[in-house]
């Protein structure tokens, strides 16, 4: 038997690996009880993702409330389409039919985008766009091959190719400094934006946090709630587990 | 028997045999005392089955059976619907731990031989709502009308072509060339209406099988042999009180564990909630991985095992239909494992090994080293059931003894 | 098995813990089940608050808004209206706002209202529910001759005047409700929005 048990033990990991496609994701320490991240991210959801992707399960006033945003000032700057009332849906007002035409694939609802492809993937991706000048739009993704979407925010990121570079692999433990090596096929930063690489990728880390948010809204309150039950029934152990011992002592 | 007396209760006994019921099925069924760990997942499966009951009637309040509407419903439920969301992870949670629930049930038959004469019929009740409850599960995971919902309707479906007019049969079931709007609706239908109907009243059988013939234990002992002057098992508990505040013990701390997974990891590593099935049902797009839930997953390796589709769906089929039959696979003079020789012993274990790997394996993708694994362990699983007559017979078993043992 | 040395006081002591508490764990588990029936947030998003245009409706005609699914009636009302509706005190139920459950403190006057000429009002008879038909011209009616303008039911036959105050004889027992409103501008009322969290 324990051979058994070591065998699979053994052969788990390399199931695992097999299973698992190649691709290299940086880790997002997601944090859901940050609300200024939660509150850069849907400012810049609001401005450069809604005016194609809609977040058609979320309501703003929800949005407003978990993310402590008052009422106005969600509505005159974070809400841009007039006609919605603070208890609407976050729909777009493109209509499918049109997308299709101009992007070849209606871009997708993102409520529960981060349900679907975890935080890390996003964070990842979203980081990851670089020139292609084979693509319609002239840009690639490292993370998701031939995708159909601009780089929305190449104004900010600036605009990353795909070559051999230097790459960060550790620091000098007596002077502190980086060491780096070159690396083929990696991307690096070819025309800086306006934001510098750490100040891109926070305004990422606040982005997919608040995606991530979105695609759970509850997910904070039902952990806190988890605690209680727990104790709750904890609690309930204690005089059902004293019940049960006090019956049985006929038996024993 | 009630003592028809002039009392409130006296007046009912005798237009409804309420007292005697009570004593026939609690105070005075007589349970063997030697009850461990693995007789709590009878009791805790019905707890499971009254909370899918009681939480997936508070779904259909709020639910769209519509090809249109049925994924926002789902979210409606999530976001605007107050507590919608509790009562959905009860749901979905609370799948998966009564498979978990009715999996360590079967397990324990298999080790203490409950199948065995005369508890056949028993065996058989189980099996069916075994089955009832997969088609059931099935039909569920389909209604949130996600990409795993639709993919996997339509490989599971899509099975059936293997029989004969199976285009025809395909179609009748969908109601449709393809999965669609009338698909989805007749699974409603079956999901929340027909099927549970079918499952109650299995395990009404079930337990009245049970309790026409009395609980086996782990020594696999008829403790009614022995019984005292007043024809009480020497052996045996009522089962309330004693056997009614032992099952609480285990309904608390099983409660702990589902709340656990509920409140902390609702969607249970993918294995539970797909991560694809967040994303809504499309026909023209096929997800990179279809994988089942992990409870179908055994099965699902063995039908991929097999490198034909014929073959593979038979010995799918034949995964579950063995199962009915095997009170009559074991021929063994004695039902516990505790007295059975070495190699039913090894074959068991071997078995529960062999039947957690398939079900690692069918949630995962496919390649030379999961083949390989899926058919050595479908060999192991049949094996286990077509070597059983002849390993139970063969092998020497041990001396049972004539009081119950262990336990309390 | 023996029930010798049973301390039953111990056992009554655990029973009676177990079930309180078990009770009141049952207690929670009914919350989620109970509280979801309440109005979920789309609901509560259609039955936000209606902004109305009063400046659009003409003198002493009304307009119908919708709120919370319920009708609500805004009627601009003349001067004369207005001077004619003590007149017929004498012939109601309850000519003086008594019932205050019907109208919100800022509404609780002769005119129900917080501008004179413009009543907000529900149009939900306050008899069985029905929608009270307009009768705003004040000439003989075949359900009252003596008619000073207002609301008939046609259902059962309640009469309003033209501040939704129910007439004698009337099988509706109270005045027609008025909702909370408040100004936003001038011209604009706000069903639902009270002033003081508007």
């Amino acid at each position: 038997m324990k051979t058994l048990f070591a065998l699979i033990a053994a052969l788990l990991p390399a199931v695992a690996m097999a299973s698992s496609e190649g691709v290299h994701l940086d880790k997002h320490l997601t944090d859901l009880t940050d609300k200024a991240s939660l509150q850069r991210g849907a400012q810049t959801f609001m401005n450069y993702c809604m005016g194609c992707h809609s977040m058609e399960h979320a309501r703003f006033n929800r949005i407003a409330s978990d993310l402590d945003i008052p009422e106005e000032l969600m509505m005159e700057n974070l809400v841009f389409d007039t006609d919605k009332k603070f208890g609407a849906l976050a729909t777009i007002a493109m209509r499918t039919e049109d997308s299709k035409v101009w992007f070849g694939a209606a871009p997708p609802d993102l409520t529960l985008v981060a349900r679907v492809r975890r935080p890390d993937w996003l964070y990842t991706y979203l980081r990851s766009f670089y020139v292609d000048p084979s693509r319609p739009w002239g840009v690639n993704n490292t993370v998701f091959k031939d995708v159909g979407m601009p780089h929305v925010l190449a104004d900010l990121q600036g605009l990353q190719h795909k070559g051999t570079a230097p790459v960060a692999v550790g620091y000098d433990t007596l002077t502190g400094q980086e060491i780096t090596e070159e690396h083929e096929d990696v991307l690096y930063l070819a025309e800086p934006g306006t934001l510098s690489v750490a100040e891109y990728d926070d305004l990422i880390f606040d982005l997919v946090n608040f995606m991530t948010y979105s695609a759970e809204p509850i997910a904070v309150e039902r952990e806190r709630l988890g605690w209680w039950v727990l104790l709750f029934l904890a609690i309930f152990f204690v005089p059902v587990y004293m019940l049960n011992k006090e019956y049985w002592r006929d038996v024993h | 028997m009630s003592n028809k007396q002039n009392t409130l209760m006296g007046w009912v006994d005798d237009r409804l045999p309420v007292t005697s019921t009570y004593e026939k099925h609690m105070s005075k069924y007589y349970a063997p005392k030697n009850f461990n760990f693995w007789y709590f997942f009878g009791v805790l499966s019905m707890l499971m089955l009254v909370n899918q009951i009681l939480t997936g009637v508070w779904l259909t309040m709020n639910f769209t059976p519509s090809a249109d509407a049925a994924f926002a419903s789902v979210e409606y439920i999530m976001r605007d619907v107050e507590w919608g969301w509790l009562i959905r992870y009860m749901h979905s949670t609370g799948a998966t731990f009564f498979f978990i629930a009715v999996y360590l049930h079967m397990m324990r038959a298999i080790l203490y031989g409950s199948y065995q004469k005369p508890r056949e019929l028993i065996w058989i009740f189980g099996m069916a709502i075994y089955l009832a409850l997969m088609a059931e599960a099935f039909m569920g995971y389909v209604l949130p009308w996600g990409q795993m919902s639709y993919w996997g309707a339509q490989v599971i479906i899509s099975l059936f072509s293997v029989l004969p007019y199976g285009n025809e049969l395909t179609e009748w079931i969908r109601g449709d060339f393809l999965i669609s709007g009338a698909t989805l609706n007749r699974f409603f239908a079956l999901h929340v209406v027909a099927v549970p109907l079918v499952i109650v009243g299995l395990v009404v059988m079930h337990l009245l099988a049970l309790h026409e013939v009395g609980s086996n234990n782990p020594d696999g002992i008829d403790i009614k042999k022995l019984k005292d002057e007043n024809g009480v098992p020497l052996d045996g508990v009522p089962f309330h009180p004693y056997y009614s505040v032992h099952d609480l013990v285990g309904i608390v701390v099983f409660l702990m564990v589902f709340c656990t997974v509920m409140f902390f990891f609702p969607e249970g590593g993918g294995f539970m909630l797909e991560y694809a099935n967040f994303e809504p049902a499309n026909g023209l797009k096929t997800p990179e991985h279809i994988a089942p839930v992990w409870y179908f997953g055994a099965f699902y390796a063995i039908l991929r095992a097999v490198p034909d589709k014929l073959l593979g769906v038979a010995a799918m089929g034949a995964a579950i239909a063995v199962l009915f039959v095997l009170p009559w696979l074991d021929r063994s003079p004695v039902r516990s494992w505790r007295y059975k020789g070495w190699m039913s012993r090894t074959f068991i274990l071997v078995f529960a090994v062999a039947f957690i790997l398939l079900t690692w394996l069918g949630t995962q993708p496919t390649n030379e080293l999961n083949t390989f694994l899926a058919r050595a362990s479908s060999f192991i699983y049949f094996g286990f059931f077509l070597l059983m007559p002849f390993y139970t017979r063969m092998e020497k078993t041990k001396p049972v003894p004539e009081r119950v043992t262990g336990g309390h | 098995m023996s029930q010798d040395g049973v301390n039953k006081g111990r056992r009554t002591l655990l029973v009676g813990v177990t079930s309180a508490v078990g009770a009141v764990g049952a207690g929670f588990v009914a919350v989620p089940f109970v509280k979801s029936w309440v109005p979920s947030e789309k609901a509560k998003a259609a039955g936000a608050p209606a902004k109305i245009d009063v400046s659009k409706i003409e003198p002493g005609s009304m307009l119908t808004a919708e709120w919370r699914g319920k009708p609500v009636y805004v009627v601009r009302r003349t001067d004369d209206m207005l001077e004619n509706l003590p007149e017929h005190n004498d012939r109601l139920k309850d000519p003086d706002n008594s019932n205050k459950a019907q109208q919100p403190a800022y509404a609780d006057n002769i005119n129900r209202s917080r501008k004179p000429e413009v009543l907000v009002v529900l149009g939900v008879c306050t008899h069985l529910g029905c929608a009270p038909k307009y009768f705003g011209e004040v000439q003989p009616q075949q359900f009252d001759a003596n008619w000073p303008g207002g609301w008939f039911c046609p259902c059962h036959g309640s009469r309003f005047d033209l501040s939704g105050r129910v007439f004698q004889g009337s099988p509706a027992a109270s005045n027609l409700e008025i909702p909370p409103h408040s100004y936003e501008s001038a011209n604009v009322v706000v069903v639902g929005v009270d002033e003081e969290n508007a």
